[in-house]
């Protein structure tokens, strides 16, 4: 039996890197003593297959965790159960039985929302902003890959930049932002926007489907009535 | 998040994190952390470890003082570490001074900075936390409102270097001591912290507490004359605290689960503390003797309660020298038999010596994968193992070595210390004809086997028998390393590692230095020498300068042969050893002459049992299967004795 966990990443613990979140992960199930199917090999490890790395620092309503089990389990009972275990700010959000069928998040997530806070710019500066760089066909950064200095092109990855009032001082970027040709951090893309980045939140992942568009998991309404991400504090 | 501190600096340090390695070191929040109340009637300490997070959140030490002090009424611990160089810089732009990391108070929100010396070259770490925490650095120019500065662990043994920075140290074990300092300091804060030297004084009449203010060296002729108590009130020799039963301090009970991760990332157990086998070059054999076991049904319940709380699926059964446990073979045949440990649990037995192990336990551990195994014989000849008392005689290696290679594993390390007493060459080179034979057993069993030879210079440690002998020059130890360079490199499959020489001797001038070496530490932090103990910041060139500028050469603190009447910067402070005995020792050594492990021999009094009252806590009378150095209870060299030892680390040979 397969089940899949949306789970978030609020506060401090933001700042542990996706490995980190990955050993959070193993241990938690192990103190719940969930019949985890393992891999076999000679080191057999959990069967459990994350999706796209959330960067570190940044924050997430928005990740997934697929999770094989040796034999059948209560998935309704896995976020009350898991979310204790869990440190401060990971809370399994939703769960649900996973159809045989279903690829991989790290094949089937095709973008990803972001709300990122921009300090020190108004809504309608920023709105000015954005609209010049979807106006424009390239969008150039430069960044160090091995050791060595190369210039990549964000736009294509950008599907929709939008400027919203925040809760906070200054406004609020909500990105759409493809996992292909490359995905795009938010601090990268704040600093190709000429931007200071405040938190950066990922609030959603997105599967499309020719004109269909949808979350691996939706949250529930529940969830989705609570206080808007942006304005958490830690 | 909801309970945040009022005065939580976290809001600053936040804004850091984007830009600097590793930020999870700094946010807390493991699994047993604790969020103590900060109310007055409470001791506020904060814990100090002056190395990195990933290094320091281990330390067994430290997390049982912070357990026993936070289940104290009148007492609360959080913890600190040494902020990494690019944190540390940002907090000081930022004007951001040391925190703690469970509610991310200002250090001098403390009463106490307690810091824990777990090795020599941190010394400069701790005055450079001293200083970000905004206290003085030095004793004499606190005031009643800066916070008392503590410190204990095994660099404590010799505090001379230390002793103008550190207003306090405890010696020995800290389990008992540190709620007696509590009570000292609860009345104290609840008097408003008033009278510094009254404090100190108070603190002085504990048992096991140097007061070093309290003190006055003298020096005659360039070299100490003598270190004495100014005052009646302090005892003229400190006697280091010892617990006389494990079994009543099964701490850590809340090991803490780091978020991010660190050094030793498992669950530890310790078996027993102390050791009795009398290896002439190991302190931490030394000082902490007598050997206390725990009892192996405690052992197997903290197993089985850490493993269930903290998910870790690794545990590792410390002590310094883990085959030496009577219940050993009980104790891991339980733990892995536990069916809710299942196959998943693994067992790490580090500190294992050659010549103690059984065939059983062997092949019980080394269930799942076999990492490299690693072996300490420490000297290269049978003459040279018998200077240092590290019986092992070359067939007890070779036949350890046959027994790993034959289940399986493809690579041993064996770790060897240079720099001897009496060494010649020769001996020296008999290093490299030990690892060439262990290729050579390995090649019957597998065409591609791997012996690593590492190597590190003896430096000679407070309150062994060898804190007489001269700590072999930077010189003479690139000589010996380059005789076992030549020696290594025609042999396919054997290569060889060491420690740097420079670096052993700054950690010798630190291990033996008097109070004037603190002088030598002070500059080398000026001229910024943090982070000595990691390769890429130590500079011996900066000790070299300080040295210089203070007036003292590495010749006379570390170089030279002591006399047996000279005063030791440490004659005040007592591990429990006659001096008498370790002298004895160091003349036996020299001689070649063995000395039986004191656990199943009669006692030969070096005084530790005997002064204190207590006596070993054992539970077998009768030495490990696999021997026991002197006992003549070896098992004949023809049988196997196999030593197996799964992913050992590196504390397996420091001594």
């Amino acid at each position: 039996m397969k089940a899949r966990l949306r789970f978030s990443k609020l506060g401090k613990v933001r700042w542990t890197s996706h490995r980190d979140v990955a050993r959070m992960w193993e241990r938690a199930l192990r103190r719940a003593g969930l019949p985890v199917a393992r891999t076999g090999g000679f080191t057999p490890r959990p069967q459990m297959s994350f999706g796209l790395a959330l960067p570190t620092g940044c924050e997430s309503i928005a990740e997934y965790l697929d999770l094989g089990f040796e034999y059948p389990v209560r998935v309704d009972e896995l976020p009350g159960v898991l979310s204790p275990l869990l440190p401060e700010g990971v809370d399994v959000l939703v769960a649900a039985e996973l159809a045989g069928d279903m690829g991989s998040l790290q094949q089937e997530v095709t973008s990803c929302t972001w709300e990122i806070q921009v300090p020190g710019v108004c809504p309608s500066d920023l709105r000015a902003v954005l609209e010049g760089v979807l106006a424009t066909a390239e969008l150039p950064v430069r960044r160090e890959r091995k050791g060595r200095e190369v210039e990549d092109d964000l736009r294509p990855s950008l599907i929709s930049l939008n400027s919203e009032e925040s809760v906070e001082e200054g406004s609020l970027l909500v990105a759409e932002t493809a996992t292909n040709p490359r995905g795009v951090r938010p601090s990268e893309l704040a600093k190709a926007l000429g931007l200071s980045l405040g938190r950066a939140c990922r609030t959603s992942q997105w599967i499309e489907h020719g004109a269909i568009r949808r979350e691996p998991l939706a949250l529930p309404v529940a969830v989705v009535m609570g206080e808007p991400v942006s304005g958490r504090a830690s | 998040m909801n309970g945040e501190h009022t005065d939580s600096l976290w809001t600053r340090i936040e804004p850091l994190l984007a830009s600097v390695s590793k930020p999870a070191r700094y946010i807390g929040g493991e699994l047993g952390a604790q969020q103590p109340d900060h109310t007055p009637g409470k001791v506020a300490w904060l814990l100090v470890y002056p190395d990195t997070y990933e290094i320091g959140l281990p330390n067994q030490g430290l997390q049982i003082i912070y357990e026993i002090l936070n289940e104290r009424d009148d007492a609360l611990a959080e913890r600190a570490y040494a902020p990494w160089v690019d944190m540390e810089s940002a907090m000081r732009a930022e004007a951001i001074p040391l925190f703690s990391l469970e509610s991310h108070l200002a250090a001098v929100q403390f009463d106490v900075l307690a810091f824990n010396l777990a090795t020599e070259l941190i010394a400069t770490n701790v005055l450079n936390l001293i200083d970000l925490a905004g206290v003085p650095l030095r004793s004499e120019r606190r005031s009643e409102l800066d916070p008392l500065v503590l410190a204990g662990g095994h660099s404590a043994f010799n505090p001379e270097p230390l002793a103008g920075f550190v207003d306090a140290f405890a010696l020995g074990d800290g389990e008992e001591v540190v709620g007696e300092m509590n009570e000292v300091l609860a009345r104290w804060k609840a008097a408003g912290r008033v009278s510094r030297e009254g404090i100190l004084r108070n603190l002085a009449r504990i048992p096991g507490v140097y007061v070093p203010s309290l003190y006055q060296v003298s020096f005659s002729g360039g070299r100490l004359d003598a270190v004495k108590p100014r005052i009646p009130d302090a005892p003229a020799r400190v006697i280091k605290r010892t617990i006389a039963d494990l079994a009543e301090w099964p701490y850590p009970r809340r090991q803490l689960v780091p978020l991010t991760e660190v050094v030793h990332d498992r669950l530890n157990v310790e078996v027993f503390r102390g050791c009795s086998r009398g290896c002439r070059f190991c302190q931490a054999g030394m000082i902490t003797r007598p050997v206390r076991e725990r009892p192996a049904d405690q052992v197997v319940r903290l197993v089985g309660d850490g493993l269930a709380r903290s998910g870790y699926e690794s545990v590792s059964l410390t002590s310094l020298s883990t085959a030496d446990f009577s219940g050993i073979e009980d104790v891991v045949r339980t733990v892995l038999d536990d069916p809710n440990c299942a196959e998943e649990v693994s067992v790490n037995l580090p500190s294992l010596r050659v010549d103690a192990f059984t065939v059983g336990l062997a092949t019980q551990v080394e269930r799942g994968h076999r990492g490299g195994l690693t072996f300490a014989p420490e000297g290269g000849t049978w003459r040279m193992r018998r200077v240092l008392n590290k019986l092992i005689r070359d067939e007890d290696l070779y036949a350890a070595v046959e027994a790993a290679f034959s289940r399986g594993w493809r690579r041993v390390k064996l770790y060897f210390l240079v720099g001897l007493p009496t060494e010649t060459d020769e001996d020296v080179l008999g290093i490299a004809e030990l690892g060439k034979a262990c290729v050579a057993i390995g090649r019957r069993y597998h065409p591609h086997v791997t012996v690593t030879v590492s190597v590190g210079g003896l430096v000679p440690k407070a309150h062994t028998p060898f804190q007489w002998f001269g700590q072999d020059s930077v010189e003479m130890l690139d000589h010996k390393v380059g005789l076992l360079r030549e020696a290594v490199k025609p042999v396919r499959g054997l290569s060889l590692r060491w420690h740097d020489p420079r670096a052993s001797v700054v950690e010798g001038l630190l291990s033996r230095g008097d109070r004037r070496v603190g002088d030598v530490i002070e500059h080398v932090w000026r001229a910024g020498g943090t982070f000595q103990e990691w390769t890429e910041h130590f500079d011996l060139g900066l000790w070299q300068d300080a040295l210089d500028a203070c007036g003292l050469s590495l010749h006379d603190v570390v170089h030279r042969h002591r006399a047996e009447d000279e005063a030791l910067p440490w004659d005040h402070i007592s591990a429990g050893l006659h001096r008498d005995f370790l002298w004895q020792d160091y003349e036996q050594a020299i001689s070649e002459v063995e000395l039986p492990d004191c656990r199943w021999t009669p006692c030969y009094d070096c005084g530790v049992c005997t002064g204190s009252g207590l006596e070993h806590v054992v539970a077998s009378a009768m030495p490990p299967a696999g021997g026991s150095q002197g006992t003549g209870q070896d098992l004949p060299p023809s049988k196997v004795v196999s030593v197996a030892i799964r992913s050992v680390t590196l504390e397996s040979s420091i001594g």
